[in-house]
């Protein structure tokens, strides 16, 4: 396993989901402070602070990690903000890292939160058929569409069911129900799923996960410098894949109206590139996961990501949530924390948050779902524009 | 009189409509909607010429759906919204997989992936036309 090029984790705070309508600068530093607080550390040792911008909140929203070193009290440290869609969050640690490993800093903020408003994502107004995203909300092609698109691809070519989707939901939900930063904290069964009104067939309502206010924090270091202050036992981020799609596209991917033309180019799955450059670069494959947070937009979706993490073979993830095999407790556990079932996606937030699960499991403090022996963790996500991302944190 | 396309060059107005794309002469790879970088996207090409094409107008199902609530603007609804059918559709020539809406009365339950479609013309809601894909009968 490498370690020379590892990180260590030193701290992680959040601030609950939910829709609270308040500014997002007030998620972000109380995730921030609550990080630092978990690290011991003082503010004033920060030398970096990396920011996840969120689109949302105009201007202050844009200059992320400035907004919450300002936020925090300037200090001096040098600032950055990233953004890649749902994988700014790992993205501004990836910078985070960079800093770290090339020696300008030994420790680290990254921080990101965001507002989300009411309803619908929907496009910005305006004329714009050059734009693929108003091309394809003119055509009445909205986010769920593609979820719903893929789930059914499932359903075609695996036999899976609408059964085996809300099987999703409800292992999710069980996970979710003791933590508390969770935003929907109420158990759900498969009939309260199949009950749920039809938003894009086959997936219902309770399917597809919700838009969230929230904030997440990780405070990391050099390992020379977690040892220096007494932990040298943190746990460590072995890897952060934020590679691109390969031309040329596999799948429809949002907001497109059609593939690539796989005519020169054979055909290649993003989703599974991203973990599979992660495994690479930490030296270790997927026998040795102990647990997985992955981005269930879907409740299909997060059975996608299981393949594409390689938990199992293609076309058997269905299988695995039927046995039981992706609860805590089980062989492989995936949302221990609940997922974006539980928690409704904060874009700028949520890479960081899954990041904050995985710490807290391999310290053993997860409380009622705690993965038992908990390892070696894994994150995926993906986002609009050939943004995702994959991290690993080891212990 | 023909009603006004949703979106200008992007189709074909006459009774077998075909979608328009473009072709890198170099590498072969089709574009739809066309490509107006003028640099082809294949990263092992240097292409940068192009040919205007349409692309096959029948292909097969790769997979489908509906869209049972109301989409956000910039869609057209009528009142009352009135659901539609979406569906995926692989071009074997092309290479491609491309959206498009579900003829008007296509039923979900007669459909399974492989199912041979054809592109077709229909309004949207606000009378403007656009391409659907229609089970061939």
């Amino acid at each position: 396993m490498s370690t020379n090029r590892d990180i260590a984790i030193l701290g992680v705070g959040m601030h609950p989901w939910g829709k609270w309508g308040r500014n997002f600068v007030e998620y972000g530093v109380k995730a921030a402070r609550d990080a630092i607080a978990d690290a011991s550390v003082n503010w004033r040792d920060i030398r970096f602070v990396s920011g996840a911008a969120t689109i949302r909140n105009g201007y202050p929203g844009q200059v992320a990690g400035a907004t919450f070193a300002q936020a925090l009290g300037w200090q001096g440290a040098q600032v950055n903000t990233s953004y890649a869609a749902c994988a700014s969050g790992s993205q501004a640690l990836a910078a985070a890292r960079s800093k770290i490993l090339s020696g300008e800093c030994e420790v680290a903020l990254v921080v990101g939160a965001d507002t989300t408003p009411k309803g619908f994502l929907k496009p910005a107004p305006g004329d714009r058929p050059d734009d693929p995203d108003w091309v394809r909300f003119r055509l009445g092609i909205t986010n769920p569409t593609y979820f719903a698109l893929y789930a059914r691809r499932r359903i075609e070519l695996y036999g899976d069911t609408p059964a085996d989707f809300a099987l999703v939901k409800v292992k999710n939900s069980e996970h979710g129900l003791e933590n508390p930063n969770a935003r929907y904290r109420k158990r759900f069964s498969a009939e309260d799923v199949a009950a749920s009104a039809m938003l894009a067939d086959p997936l219902r309502l309770m399917d597809v996960c919700a838009v969230s206010d929230g904030g997440a924090a990780l405070v990391v270091s050099s390992l020379d410098y977690a040892r220096r202050i007494g932990k040298a036992g943190a746990p460590r981020v072995a890897a952060i894949s934020t590679v691109t799609p390969s031309f040329a596209s596999e799948l429809v991917e949002m907001p497109d109206i059609a593939t690539d033309s796989a005519v020169a180019c054979a055909p290649q799955s993003f989703r599974a590139a991203l973990p599979k450059k992660a495994y690479e670069e930490a030296g270790i494959g997927p026998e040795d996961v102990s647990l997985a947070e992955v981005y269930d937009l879907s409740t299909a979706l997060e059975l996608d990501w299981i393949e594409d993490l390689q938990l199992c073979r293609r076309g058997e993830a269905a299988r695995l949530v039927r046995e039981g095999a992706t609860r805590v407790g089980g062989r492989i556990p995936v949302n221990p924390s609940g997922g974006l079932a539980c928690f409704g996606e904060a874009v700028p937030a949520q890479a960081i948050a899954q990041v904050c699960e995985l710490t807290w499991q391999l310290r053993g403090q997860a409380g009622a779902r705690q993965v038992a022996n908990a390892k070696v963790g894994i994150t995926a996500n993906q986002g609009l524009f050939g943004h995702g991302s994959s991290v690993i944190v080891t212990c | 009189m023909m009603s006004a396309p949703v979106l200008d060059g992007w189709f074909t107005l006459d009774e077998r409509p075909h979608l328009l794309g473009n072709r890198c002469r170099a590498c072969g790879t089709y574009y739809f909607p066309k490509l107006s970088t003028g640099f082809c996207r294949n990263p092992d090409c240097d292409g940068e010429a192009f040919e205007d094409t349409p692309l096959s107008r029948t292909g097969t199902l790769w997979s489908f759906t509906n869209a049972v609530y109301q989409p956000p603007a910039p869609y057209v609804a009528s009142e009352p919204f009135q659901p539609f059918g979406i569906g995926a559709v692989e071009l074997e020539k092309e290479k491609m997989i491309v959206l498009g809406q579900l003829a008007t009365g296509t039923e979900l339950s007669s459909l399974k992936a492989g199912t041979p479609m054809e592109l077709v013309l229909e309004p949207l809601d606000d009378g403007k036309l656009t391409w659907k894909w229609k089970v061939v009968r």
